[in-house]
């Protein structure tokens, strides 16, 4: 920072930051205390902060409930299949029309974003035959192929933009030395991209993480995510709040902490055509 | 190259879609198996005679256009203040980023339940606190309600990315700038705000994608109502499908949802062109 | 289309393989998340020790989004499930399909003839039951016999709306928050509609006439859903068209309703341990308007096997075995008998131990008192008591209750609320064909 700034401005901004900063996390605090009061203190009309008997009931009941490490293995492995295998078909994809650009090239780029515009629900009675058909119900597969198919219009513009910032020369250079196409993109781009595809990955991992009209249309047990898990919490009867906190807390935890400890690369994948 | 993925949208998009245009012309209830029959556009006139259709349309405009301006006012906002040095920023990035990772479902849930509810949630303690009558707030705003929810998801979003331009925004131009003699609100709106355009456009871009087909927040939170006050067209084409198992109906409302996604993009892409020199 | 179900069958060939292993004996439930499925889940063990070879697998689920599942699992016979649960307004429309199986020979000790026959009847076609009742529930009304006092009243046993409407304007404390009557607010033919469809019924309303014409003109709907708007306005809690019965269970439990109308099987939850008021809670029945008809509804949550299943036997024996005579005693032992699934079975209520519950006698009364075939004052062409059992009903119920929770909050008025949801029944049963 070149700019001289006095002690007292960055008090100030550092106060009206942390204020505005914790109030926007506070529901997501909120939702963690409540998971470990009981049920009588999560809906008390005298709610407080900390000053309650800290239990771990509610976790232990949700454990009794459901098998939690199945629907976390579920939800890793659909996050994770569905984006791996997007970023196989999208990475060829995205590089084409980054360096051999058509005219074609962005109103094909438009009309793959323009299908994720489509509502789900539309489509949901042919998917659910179709998948019926192919006896894709309930199985991780099919969930990660759909998965994919959601993301993918995402993942090809993210990595297009990125790919576009790749100045041509190198690879005239490469082209020069007489690389084919395949070995262009294996030992050319992908180095320099790697950032990119790394947090398009990030990206999609969460996205895929966080589908909630799929995962709970198309899945029962084998293959239930964990927005299953939140679905068997939500409104029972009888007092619910800290045991839904609880199963919330769960779900959200591991792409929270997965989000915080790369949000940095998350960042600059999603800027770096904009950005500029 | 582009072929596999081309393909595959292609498929995507073509097979389920054939079949719902298909389906959009024929009479066909799950409940009622045996009974499919040809139809004519009986299917589209239903839906769109619907009352509950214009109402419907509003609210998907209202509600892409409030999270829209909230998230790319406040997220400026928040992005200068957060350019601006202090102590503990990475901390305070961390704190604002946090809402983008929570599912939809589980932030609709704990926000409905933990925060709006008038007699056992946050709101509503802290107004008797102040000595206020607690607000219904999904009751009687339910939209704002909704786009409350929704922009406190993407917030995060539009800051960081709208952060990220600023950081890269040439510190040398805005000394310039300042040297000329140019007042703290004229280089905001001169220097900074073009330079943000482009970074907004991308806000703009992916969120309207999300927004226009939100429907878990308000599944949760609502149901669309009370009336119609917080049914969005993929809200409306649910109820079609899922509570009426119309898939004749339903389907018709899905073509109907495509089109107007279309004529929402084919503006969104005149837009984004101008900005991103696609 | 053919390239893509190639393509699609080789990914597919390995999950089937996967899944190949794990399915010899498993059989798949689908329930709500209610109490009472919730427990016996827990209770599963007894049914898995006495049953070796066959695994249980649960998929518990919020009520309207299992509806959901189920719903368009077995219409497009997507074979995902061997147990769902299901209600009485499903089960007709969906055995007349020949979606479900008929389960008319669950054992020789199974004793079919001891399910109360008004629950009984809800469940068969043509003699045959095509889904064993696991609760079965009517409503009534719970109060808070304190507050009935500090009010200086008197529950009668079967108060009339006029009572309750006065005893609900005295009881109501808006500084104390507490609220005299708390009723089903929320949208929804399970949830508002449920409720004020079982009033209407009292206050001589219908939801057709005999020829399927909509009903909701009459001076009798306007004469319901006035007196509920202005009840809930002066003596019911801030937010009431959120509320469904989940919601006013916890402010009930949390001692902020003086009277509660709703299912008889809150009974146990206001009566447990997780109950603030325990101790004060009294029983009356669902009131009327002199009109001969009572506004209590008729509900029994069910398990039935759809047609088709692989694992038909496993099923069988599963429902026979949650259904049964020796599970209530296994609850009884497990939990006390006020917390046995209620309402299913005579010899529960002929039982000694069971007769010292509290609320057994008027659970069983107020199912007794209402009539799905004969639901309302004047004559009308379908069959429910808070339903109509007719496979549109959901849809157009829901939208009607859209109306009515609007009404309910203030975002339109009863008159408009009325009109609309004459307009849109009218529509959906024009489309639909009726009269058929």
């Amino acid at each position: 920072m070149a700019r001289q700034v006095t002690l007292n401005r960055r008090l100030i901004n550092t106060a009206v930051a942390w204020s505005l900063g914790l109030l926007i996390f506070f529901p997501i605090l909120w939702t963690i205390l409540t998971s470990f009061k009981t049920e009588a203190e999560a809906i008390s009309l005298q709610p407080s902060l900390f000053g309650f008997d800290w239990t771990l009931e509610n976790y232990q009941e949700v454990n009794a409930r459901s098998n939690y490490p199945r629907f976390f293995a579920n939800s890793v492995i659909i996050a994770v299949g569905s984006t791996l295998l997007g970023l196989c078909i999208a990475v060829p994809a995205a590089w084409a029309m980054a360096f051999v650009p058509s005219n074609r090239t962005r109103g094909i780029l438009m009309w793959m974003l323009s299908t994720k515009m489509l509502p789900p629900v539309g489509v949901l009675i042919p998917i659910y035959l179709i998948f019926r058909e192919f006896g894709l119900l309930d199985s991780r597969i099919g969930l990660v192929f759909v998965l994919m198919m959601v993301n993918l219009p995402i993942i090809i513009w993210m990595l297009f933009t990125y790919f576009r910032e790749i100045p041509g020369e190198i690879l005239e250079a490469a082209r020069m030395d007489g690389a084919n196409m395949k070995s262009e993109i294996l030992y050319v781009l992908t180095p320099m991209a790697v950032p990119g595809i790394a947090s398009t990955m990030l990206l999609c991992v969460i996205l895929a993480w966080n589908e909630a009209f799929w995962t709970l249309v198309l899945t029962t047990t084998q293959a239930a995510p964990l927005t299953q898990f939140i679905a068997s919490f939500s409104s029972p009867e009888g007092l619910f709040y800290a045991k839904l906190s609880a199963a919330s807390t769960m779900a959200i935890a591991p792409v929270l902490i997965l989000g915080w400890f790369s949000q940095k690369q998350l960042v600059r994948g999603l800027t770096f055509g904009a950005v500029k | 190259m582009m072929s596999p993925a081309v393909i595959l949208l292609l498929l995507w998009m073509i097979v389920p879609l054939a079949m719902t245009l298909y389906f959009s012309f024929l009479r066909y209830n799950l409940l009622m198996p045996g009974t499919e029959a040809f139809d004519g556009i009986q299917n589209y006139r239903y839906f769109l005679t619907d009352p509950a259709f214009l109402e419907a349309l509003g609210n998907t405009l209202m509600l892409v256009g409030g999270v829209l301006c909230i998230t790319v006012i406040g997220g400026t906002l928040l992005a200068l203040l957060l350019d601006q040095p202090m102590f503990g920023q990475g901390i305070v990035r961390l704190l604002f980023i946090a809402p983008f990772f929570v599912m939809p479902t589980v932030s609709a849930l704990v926000w409905k339940n933990m925060f709006m509810n008038p007699t056992n949630g946050l709101f509503a303690f802290v107004a008797k606190v102040f000595g206020g009558t607690p607000i219904d707030w999904l009751g009687h705003y339910p939209l704002p309600s909704i786009i409350l929810i929704v922009a406190w998801q993407w917030l995060p979003f539009a800051t960081l990315i709208l952060l990220t331009a600023l950081q890269s925004l040439d510190s040398e131009q805005i000394e310039a700038a300042e040297m000329d003699g140019a007042n703290a609100f004229s280089r905001f709106f001169h220097i900074v705000v073009p330079h943000l355009a482009r970074a907004a456009t991308v806000v703009i871009l992916i969120q309207t994608i999300f927004l226009l087909s939100i429907f878990a927040e308000i599944l949760v939170t609502t149901n669309g109502g009370p009336g119609n006050a917080s049914t969005n067209i993929p809200f409306l084409v649910y109820a079609q499908s899922l509570l009426q198992f119309d898939v004749g109906v339903g389907s018709a409302g899905g073509i109907v949802a495509v089109v107007l996604a279309n004529i929402v993009a084919i503006f969104l892409m005149r837009m984004v062109g101008k900005n991103l020199d696609l | 289309m053919k390239y893509f179900k190639k393509a699609a069958l080789a990914a597919a060939t390995g999950a089937i393989l996967a899944a190949g292993a794990a399915q010899a004996e498993t059989v798949t439930i689908a329930t709500v998340n209610n109490g009472d499925m919730v427990r016996m889940q827990k209770l599963t063990d007894d049914f898995t020790s006495k049953n070796p070879g066959i695994e249980l697998e649960w998929v518990t689920l919020e009520e309207n989004a299992l509806r959901q599942q189920v719903t368009t699992d077995i219409a497009t016979k997507g074979g995902q499930f061997d147990v769902m649960t299901i209600g009485t307004y499903e089960v007709p429309i969906w055995a007349q399909q020949g979606w479900l199986v008929p389960l008319d020979d669950l054992g020789a000790d199974y004793d079919i003839d001891d399910i109360l026959p008004a629950i009984r009847g809800g469940l068969s076609v043509d003699g045959s039951l095509y889904a064993a009742p696991f609760y079965g529930e009517s409503s009534m009304v719970m109060y808070r016999t304190d507050l009935m006092e500090a009010a200086g009243m008197e529950m009668p046993e079967a108060p009339t709306w006029d009572f309750i409407a006065d005893a609900a304007r005295a009881m109501t404390d808006k500084d104390n928050d507490i609220y005299g009557i708390c009723l089903r607010g929320k949208a929804g033919w399970g949830e508002n509609m449920a409720f004020l469809t079982a009033t209407a019924n009292s206050f001589g309303a219908r939801w057709f006439d005999e020829e399927w014409n909509a009903q909701f003109d009459s001076p009798q709907w306007a004469e319901t859903l006035n007196f509920y708007v202005d009840l809930m306005n002066e003596a019911g809690p801030p937010g009431a068209s959120n509320n469904g019965f989940n919601e006013n269970l916890t402010l009930f439990r949390n001692g902020q309703c003086g009277m509660w109308i709703d299912a008889t099987v809150a009974a146990s939850f206001v009566t447990n341990e997780e109950s603030t008021v325990a101790d004060s809670v009294g029983f009356a029945l669902a009131p009327d308007n002199g009109l001969g008809k009572r506004g209590n509804w008729l509900w029994a949550w069910s398990l039935a096997i759809p047609a088709g299943t692989q694992q038909e036997e496993a099923a069988k024996k599963f429902v026979a075995w949650a259904t049964s005579k020796d599970y209530l005693e296994l609850v009884a032992e497990n939990e006390g008998w006020a917390n046995v699934p209620p309402g299913t079975r005579t010899s529960l209520y002929e039982n000694p131990e069971y007769q010292k519950v509290p609320f057994a006698q008027m659970t069983l009364d107020s199912i007794n008192s209402a009539d799905p075939t004969n639901p309302t004052v004047d004559p009308v062409p379908y069959v429910g008591v808070q339903f109509v059992a007719i496979p549109e009903f959901q849809g157009m119920a829901t939208a009607v209750g859209q109306q009515f929770s609007a009404a309910l909050a203030g975002q339109t008025t009863v008159e408009s609320a009325l009109a609309n949801a004459q307009a849109l029944t009218q529509r959906t049963m024009d489309r639909a064909g009726y009269p058929k």
